[in-house]
Order: C-alpha cells, then sequence, then structure tokens
C-alpha cells in the first residue's frame, strides 16, 4: 500500500467519523470542532487529488471564516439543545417512515443513473502538469473572467455597504478611545496638588 | 484613449457608473455632513451623465468578454428606461427620507449600484452573467426594502424580499445548471445552436422551467406574486416606487433576451409557461386589487396586473410583440413614478399616510393633485388617449397578429375590472366628503409629477417616436 493510499483512508475516515460526531454530540460547541477536524481532512483529500487551491481555500474559508462564525453563533444564541430534543420518541414513526421513503427513491434514482458516453467530450481540459493550481486559476480569473470577477466584487461591496448600513447604530454620548489625543496631551492638562499627610483633601 | 481600452468602449457607461458610486460613497464616508441631500443629487446628475454615455454609442451590436455581456439597440434602449426609472425615483426619495430620519449618503450609493446590476442585466449574454448582475440588482434592493430599520414593516419587508428572493435565485441558478448541464455551453448562442441541432429534450425543459421561475419570481408575476403586496407596503415609499420602475425594466429586459436569444428553438415549450404565468397574472391584479386599502398594497397589485399585461407581447413571441412589450415598460415606468409622486404627497403634520379613505374628497382641496393623480389612474386602466391605452394597444395587436385571440381578449377584460378599482380612487377624491387637507406638495415631487404627467396625457402626440425606437431596438434582437 502507497503512502498515498494510506493518507487517503486516514483522511477519509477520520472525515467520516468527525462528520458523525458533528450531528450525535450534545455540545454543540463541541459540535463545531468536529466540524473543523472535517473540514481540514477533506482539505487533506483534496491536496491528495492534486487541488492544492481548492484545499487551502477550504482551509481559509470554511474554518477561518465560517466555522469561526458558526462557533460566535453557538456561543451566543445559547439554544436549548434539550428542549428541541423532546419529543423526539414521539416524531420518530412519523420521521423514520420519511427517511425510508426517501431512502428507497434515492436508491431507485441512483440504481437507474447512467452517464451519457458523450458527456466525457464536455469535460475541460487538463491543467498542463507544470502549472498549479492556483497559477492556472490566476490566468484566466484577471483575464478572461474578469468581468465575473469585477461583477463579484461589486455584490460583495454591495453587501458591505448593506450590512453596515443596516446594523451601526452611532450611539451619543459613549466615549470612545482617541489615542491621538492622548498622546498629544501636555502637562497643563493635568494639575498636581500635593496633599499634606494626615489632612485630606 | 489607448487602444486597448478602446474595445471596452461599449460598456463605459456601466463602468462609469460603478466608479462614480464608488466615489459619491466616499465622498459620504469622508465628506463630513451626514444628513444632507448632496449625494443624492450628485447621483442623479451620475444618473444623468450615464444615460448621455449611453445615448453617444454608436448604433450596432457588440459582444464582450467572450460574449458575455452584448450590447446593441435594445439593451441601450432599456438602459436609457432603466436609468430614467431610477433617477426620477431618486428625485421622489428626498423628502420622505428626511421625514423618516434616515437621509444617508448610502441610499443613493446603493441605488446606483442597483441600477449598475440592472443595467448589466440588459446586456447579459451568459447564464453566469446574468444570474451575477441579477444578483447585484437584487442585493441591492433587499437591502434599500429594510433602509427604515426602526420601522418594523420595512424591517419585515427586506427579510421576506431577501428569504423569498434568496429561494427564487437558487431556483433559477439550478436551472441554469441544468441547461448548462444538457447543452454543454453557458453562453446563449450556444444554447440556440445545439438546441437548433440537437432538438429539445426533457431534462432541458425542466431547467427552463426553472429559470422561468426564478424570473417570474423577479417579475413579481403569479404564481410568484406573493412577497409583493407585504414588499410594497413595508418598504419606505420612494424604495416602493424604485423597486416597482427600473427592477421590472431590467427583469424583462433579461426575460426577453433569455427566450428570444437562447430559446427560440423551444419556443412552444416557454411560451406555454409565459401565457401560463400572464393569464395568472392578468386576473389577480385585477381581482385581488378590488378590496385593498392601502394604496401602497393597491399599487402591488396593479403591477402585478401590468406585468401580467406586458408578458401577452412576450407570449406573442414576435418581433412586433417584443416592441409592445418596450413600448409598455416604457409607459409603465412613466406612469408609475407619476402615481408614487401623488402617494407621497399624502403627508400630513403627523407623516405620510397610505390608507386610501384618505384622499377623500382630495378635488376640494388640492384640484391640480386630484386631476393628475386621475388622470395617471385613467391611464393605468387604459382609457385613451392617455399613454396607458397605447401600451395596451401594443401588446395586444402584437398577441391578435401571433393568434392569440383569446389572449387579447381577457386582457382587454381584465383591464375592464381593474378599472373598477382605480374608478373607485377617483369617485373618492371627486365625490365624497373631504378629509382633512394634506401638506403642500414638496418642489421636487410637483417636477416629477409634472414630467409624468405631461407625458401621459401628451403621449399621443409623438407616439411615433416611441414606436419607431422601440421597432428599432426590437429588431435588433432577431
Amino acid at each position: 500500500m502507497s503512502i498515498a493510499t494510506a493518507f487517503f483512508y486516514i483522511f477519509a475516515v477520520v472525515t467520516i467519523a468527525s462528520a458523525i460526531m458533528v450531528i450525535t454530540v450534545r455540545n454543540p460547541v463541541h459540535a463545531v470542532l468536529f466540524l473543523i477536524l472535517a473540514f481540514f481532512n477533506a482539505a487533506g483529500l483534496f491536496v491528495l487529488l492534486g487541488a492544492e487551491f481548492i484545499a487551502m481555500i477550504l482551509v481559509i474559508v470554511y474554518v477561518g471564516a465560517v466555522a469561526v462564525l458558526f462557533l460566535f453563533v453557538v456561543m451566543m444564541l445559547d439554544v436549548d439543545f434539550a428542549e428541541l430534543r423532546a419529543g423526539y420518541a414521539k416524531y420518530l414513526p412519523v420521521g423514520g417512515l420519511i427517511g425510508a421513503i426517501l431512502l428507497a427513491e434515492l436508491l431507485l434514482v441512483v440504481s437507474a443513473w447512467t452517464i451519457a458516453p458523450e458527456s466525457a467530450l464536455r469535460i475541460g481540459e487538463r491543467i498542463p502538469g507544470d502549472v498549479t493550481n492556483a497559477e492556472a486559476i490566476g490566468r484566466v480569473l484577471y483575464t478572461r473572467y474578469v468581468y465575473f470577477f469585477e461583477l463579484s466584487g461589486l455584490v460583495l461591496l454591495v453587501a458591505m455597504i448593506g450590512a453596515i448600513v443596516l446594523t451601526l447604530r452611532h450611539r451619543e454620548g459613549v466615549k470612545r478611545q482617541n489615542i491621538g489625543d492622548q498622546v498629544a496631551r501636555d502637562r497643563t492638562a493635568i494639575e498636581i496638588k500635593k496633599v499634606e499627610t494626615g489632612r485630606g483633601i | 484613449m489607448p487602444p486597448a481600452l478602446a474595445i471596452y468602449a461599449p460598456i463605459f457607461p456601466e463602468i462609469f457608473l460603478a466608479l462614480a458610486a464608488m466615489a459619491l460613497l466616499m465622498y459620504g464616508v469622508f465628506g463630513g455632513d451626514r444628513e444632507s441631500e448632496v449625494p443624492g443629487w450628485l447621483a442623479v446628475l451620475i444618473l444623468a451623465a450615464t444615460g448621455a454615455l449611453v445615448l453617444m454609442q454608436a448604433p450596432g451590436a457588440v459582444q464582450l468578454f467572450d460574449g458575455a455581456v452584448i450590447v446593441d439597440d435594445f439593451a441601450r434602449f432599456m438602459k436609457l428606461l432603466i436609468l430614467g426609472g431610477s433617477g426620477f425615483a431618486l428625485i421622489l426619495s428626498f423628502d420622505y427620507l428626511r421625514d423618516a430620519k434616515i437621509l444617508k449618503f448610502e441610499f443613493p450609493v446603493i441605488a446606483l449600484l442597483s441600477t449598475v446590476g440592472m443595467m448589466l442585466m440588459a446586456s447579459a449574454n451568459n447564464l453566469i452573467s446574468l444570474y451575477m448582475a441579477l444578483e447585484l440588482q437584487s442585493l441591492a434592493l433587499y437591502v434599500l426594502c429594510a433602509f427604515r430599520r426602526d420601522s418594523v414593516l420595512s424591517a419585515e419587508a427586506g427579510l421576506k424580499y431577501f428569504v423569498l428572493g434568496a429561494l427564487s435565485s437558487g431556483l433559477l441558478l439550478y436551472g441554469c445548471s441544468l441547461v448548462y448541464g444538457f447543452t454543454g455551453t453557458m453562453s446563449f448562442a450556444g444554447i440556440a445552436s445545439v438546441l437548433q441541432t440537437s432538438g429539445s429534450n426533457i431534462g432541458l425543459v425542466f431547467g427552463l422551467v426553472f429559470i422561468l421561475c426564478g424570473v417570474a419570481f423577479k417579475l413579481s408575476a403569479v404564481p410568484f406574486h406573493m412577497w409583493t403586496p407585504d414588499v410594497y407596503q413595508g418598504a419606505p415609499t420612494p424604495v416602493t416606487a424604485f423597486l416597482a420602475a427600473a427592477p421590472k425594466v431590467a427583469a424583462f429586459a433579461m426575460l426577453i433576451r433569455l427566450v428570444e436569444d437562447a430559446f427560440p428553438a423551444v419556443a412552444t415549450d416557454w411560451k406555454q409557461i409565459v401565457i401560463a404565468v400572464s393569464v395568472g397574472s392578468m386576473l389577480l391584479g385585477a381581482f385581488a386589487a378590488i378590496g385593498q386599502t392601502n394604496i401602497k398594497r393597491l399599487m402591488a397589485y396593479s403591477s402585478i396586473g401590468h406585468v401580467g399585461y406586458a408578458l401577452v407581447g412576450i407570449a406573442a413571441g414576435t418581433p412586433e410583440g417584443v416592441k409592445g412589450v418596450m413600448i409598455y415598460l416604457a409607459i409603465y415606468v412613466v406612469m408609475t413614478l407619476g402615481t408614487f409622486a401623488c402617494i407621497l404627497a399624502m403627508r400630513r403634520k403627523g407623516g405620510h399616510v397610505e390608507d386610501i379613505a384618505e384622499l377623500s374628497g382630495l378635488s376640494r382641496h388640492q384640484p391640480m393633485l386630484a386631476f393628475m393623480l386621475a388622470m395617471l389612474l385613467f391611464s393605468m386602466a387604459g382609457i385613451p388617449p392617455l399613454a396607458g391605452f397605447f401600451a395596451k394597444y401594443f401588446v395586444f395587436t402584437a398577441a391578435i397578429q401571433a393568434g392569440l385571440f383569446w389572449l387579447a381578449v381577457l386582457g382587454v377584460l381584465t383591464s375592464v375590472v381593474s378599472t373598477f378599482y382605480y374608478l373607485a380612487i377617483i369617485s373618492k377624491m371627486y365625490f365624497q366628503e373631504p378629509a382633512a387637507n394634506f401638506e403642500p406638495m414638496p418642489g421636487k415631487l410637483r417636477f416629477v409629477l409634472a414630467v409624468t404627467g405631461v407625458i401621459t396625457l401628451f403621449l399621443f402626440i409623438p407616439i411615433n417616436l416611441l414606436v419607431t425606437a422601440a421597432e428599432a431596438a426590437a429588431r435588433s434582437l432577431f
């Protein structure tokens, strides 16, 4: 067994195991931490596939931003999971029945699945071996697809302005630290008074 | 200008608009005065300058970015409508925003960015550029709907529009992915040529249905109209005016180019859908508006009905039909903005009122306002010689020429029904005991009402100019 195969099995098993843990552990914070573990191992799988750019994006975007956001939400919302689980047994028969029907339908669909032979012709060209993923994407992202790139920039700008305008509140009478003012303060701003011992002010 | 840049000349208006919006944002952030009308007026100027740039372009079709964007006469016609609609809606906004204490510089900035999205929708020539332009436009509109964030209704409108809009974008995107999967190409021309040679199949029709569902949502056509009354009512009134005018034009432009450029080979399939949606919208627009007591909700149902009439022209599927839709949209934008100028004038000491009952006896206090509103409502109903009559005339004749007699007859019948609720408002204004008077109408509203009123009243004289322009623009698609 080559090293790559061994790593594949390690990553795959840990991904699946941590994904199962995400939905079974009782503590939601632990669930998010397992989700992060799943993301890291999925990134490892992408590296094995030779898609190192997607692996990096997965770690940066999903672990760095999305999972941390989840963590904040979970910590701040204080969801009562015991209450959510109440009535679990009551809904189990109906839920189980619907799940079984859905599973049967999916099995029927998947078993009848055939891939059209001509679809192989439509698969895009592979990247030449001497070019890394990031370079290959960079070559087309700012040239051929620059229009879409700029347009998504505008969409994100709107999202940013929107988030600020809908949530930012300028409160009156809140004291904020102004470092410039602090540093620029000279000795005349304070007054030193000699207090004699035992007298008080 | 360096030659490398000159090839992008066809989308200079959009580039200018986007850069100007960003410059305006910087001005707003660093310019000091937070409550000022200056950014708004600058935005109106920017829209006018963009319109001038569009007008200066030479006729003819140019494709850019590997065919992702097309600029032709059709796109230019629609872009001018969009710019006009946005500009006048911005002029309507100042006084309301000041009264509601939300006169912020972000409002015109977001409106400008939304307009960029709308203009690019009119130019979208590929499934990705279509989707992204649509998202730019919609995301900005969601924010505008919730702009009066201290009002529960406005927040509800924004949230409802956002959630349902995200759902419809999902449908549209799913449809796009199915169409891409079954044709192997994103460009409209590519899809058309694949369909020409290999014909239709069930998977592709699925994709087409999903795309049309997404577009119908953006158009607020039945059965995807449920959000419309709540959003129209909850959003700040100038935002409702904005929402009712320019985005409709952009969505129609997108729909027309999509069905005529990408799916001409499966015309029988999409025509069925467009006809069904059109019939539903006309019927609902005519009957559901009757029981409304809030004028903004009434305008929502009225706009659903207008979308239904305009779709009749697309259902015809001929150059005549597209011409009819373009004339319809031009007149619809004018009438809608005029009516909203009247609605924004419904203002007393305590703030804005929206009940239709408040209009009672308006003719006694403000005869000019009452006359203008009555005239605009008659025009919406389609009474000759007002502009609204010509709008309906051209779509219905196109439908008759395409053999859709029953659709045209149904359109005429539903307009008769819709006349009922327009007349109910007019009779309130003229024949009922007067309610308390409104505050005098601000100058900006007067200006918009005068412009739109004059166009609505006297369009029958230069109607040929509009018809010729729409005809030339429609020809560029076929």
